[in-house]
């Protein structure tokens, strides 16, 4: 039969109390810059990466905040490391370090 | 010949005042409604920013409060009339003529219960940021109606403030930083709990404040920027709570076990009949309208009558000192002109 019509919509309400907290609690382990984030965007305005792709520091963060360990490895991919964000970023937190944590855990898978 | 000078109210800005106008020559007269002196601050437990016993502030101000200085305690000022350059001060048990007054009767706090769907009075895990410092207080940590120790906490920044819909559209100034030396307390007195802070902008302006954010994240709180649009109980008790996450576009649901309402500070009902005996309008907020925005912010528009502290609106502790000494330097070159 044709694809007609209805499908399920995906439900778009982050619900707290089914989050997965680990992968949070382990890059804040990795790095205790972490957590002091501020979504300024300061970081993404100025990344090399994001001016050609979707890719944004200040959501990677987001991300591994609210539990989204798979995308946040997938988007780490995008950065070029060329570390400007944390040049810019005015809580000082280690941008570059983060990503590479990422990116370890994806080889890793630590948890 | 000696000034005499009344004091409405005994809080911290009303004993500063006494204080101060005491040591610059006159004779002080402080009306307190209350049996005892402090006004808000003696019922808090530490304050921001840096976590010090506000019964220490108290203290040292009582210590400083001489035997010349008049306190009437129980004594809630009526009314107040003027004759000439003098004032009559009428309480439930006094009366007195004075020089010069000194308006330091503070602010209410804003009613919870207003903002019916935040569920105060109705769900017994709502509880306000008055109630938290009670809790800290009594037991050091916060409790559940039923004894037990919450796990999930959330606080609600500004509740019956910014709000068309409660009449107050301004901020109340001291709830954000409150909100974040009460959440620093509960991970500190509960270090397994979870805490998330759900808040419009946080406005971290003083001195130590945003040291204060910085140490909340640094304890892993959650700062979760939203308002909670509504609460509601479920199973234990428990309340489930619904907001946005602007910053991900995302609506959020999550239970916890208490939620904590920061709420407003607003003007006093008492202060209107003293407003519009000494034929003062109050500002659009309704606080007390101080006569120059910055070069006469302890002067009201009536000759020999000053205003100071929360009663002008929203201030922290260190704002309602300072106040009080520009206040009474004003008495003094007032007095002695008249
Ligand atoms: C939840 C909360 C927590 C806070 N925590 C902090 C903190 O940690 N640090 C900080 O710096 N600030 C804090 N503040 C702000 C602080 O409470 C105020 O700055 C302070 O209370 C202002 O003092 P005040 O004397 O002007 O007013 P008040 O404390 O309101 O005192 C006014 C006094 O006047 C008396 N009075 C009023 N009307 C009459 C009348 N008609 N006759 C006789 N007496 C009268 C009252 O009984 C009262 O004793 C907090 C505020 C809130 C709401
Ligand atoms: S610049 Fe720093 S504080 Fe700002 S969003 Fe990026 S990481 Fe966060
Ligand atoms: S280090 Fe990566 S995230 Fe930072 S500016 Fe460079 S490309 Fe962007
Ligand atoms: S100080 Fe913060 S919580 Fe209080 S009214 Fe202002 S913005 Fe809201």
């Amino acid at each position: 039969m044709k694809d007609f019509g209805f499908s399920p919509m995906k439900n778009k309400v982050l619900n707290f109390d089914e989050l997965n907290h680990d992968f949070h609690q382990w890059i804040a382990i990795q790095d205790s810059s972490f957590n002091l984030c501020i979504a300024c965007g300061t970081c993404a305005s100025t990344c090399s990466a994001g001016s050609y792709t979707h890719f944004s520091f200040r959501e990677l963060c987001k991300d591994i905040r609210w539990g989204n360990a798979e995308k946040a490895m997938k988007e780490s991919e995008k950065c070029m490391l060329c570390g400007k964000c944390s040049i810019a970023c005015p809580r000082n937190i280690n941008t570059r370090n983060i990503i590479k944590m990422v990116r370890k855990a994806a080889k890793t898978s630590p948890l | 010949m000696r000034k005499t000078v009344a004091i409405i109210g005994g809080g911290i800005t009303g004993m500063e005042a006494a204080i101060q106008i005491n040591k610059l020559g006159h004779t002080v007269h402080v009306f307190e409604k209350d049996e005892k002196l402090g006004g808000h601050v003696a019922q808090w437990d530490h304050v921001f920013p840096n976590q010090r016993k506000a019964r220490e502030i108290i203290n040292e101000l009582t210590c400083q409060i001489s035997e010349e200085i008049n306190i009437h305690l129980s004594s809630f000022v009526e009314k107040i009339s003027q004759i000439d350059d003098s004032f009559v001060i009428k309480s439930d048990n006094n009366e007195l003529k004075a020089d010069a007054i000194v308006l330091a009767s503070g602010f209410e706090l804003f009613s919870a219960s207003k903002k019916e769907e935040y569920g105060y009075g109705i769900f017994e895990n709502v509880i306000t940021s008055v109630d938290l410092e009670r809790m800290f207080v009594e037991k050091g940590h916060p409790f559940m109606r039923n004894g037990e120790i919450p796990q999930r906490i959330a606080f609600i920044h500004c509740v019956g403030s910014r709000d068309e819909k409660v009449k107050r559209t301004y901020c109340s100034k001291v709830c954000c930083i409150t909100a974040v030396k009460q959440a620093i307390e509960v991970k500190e007195s509960i270090p397994e709990a979870s805490v998330y802070n759900l808040y419009m902008d946080l406005r971290m302006f003083g001195p130590g404040y945003e040291d204060m954010y910085q140490k909340a994240q640094q304890k892993g709180i959650t700062f979760i920027r939203g308002r909670l649009s509504e609460a509601s109980e479920v199973e234990n008790n428990r309340i489930l709570i619904k907001t946005e996450d602007t910053l991900s576009s995302r609506p959020i649901k999550m239970t916890v076990d208490l939620i904590v309402l920061m709420i407003g500070i607003s003007p006093s009902l008492a202060n209107n009949q003293i407003l519009s005996d000494l034929k003062l309008e109050p500002n659009k907020d309704g606080f007390a309208e101080i006569a120059d925005d910055h070069l006469s912010p302890t002067h009201s528009k009536v000759k020999g009558v000053f205003i100071a502290g929360a009663c002008t609106g929203p201030c922290s502790i260190t704002d309602a000192i300072n106040a009080s000494r520009s206040a009474s330097v004003e008495v003094h070159h007032y007095l002695n002109q008249v």
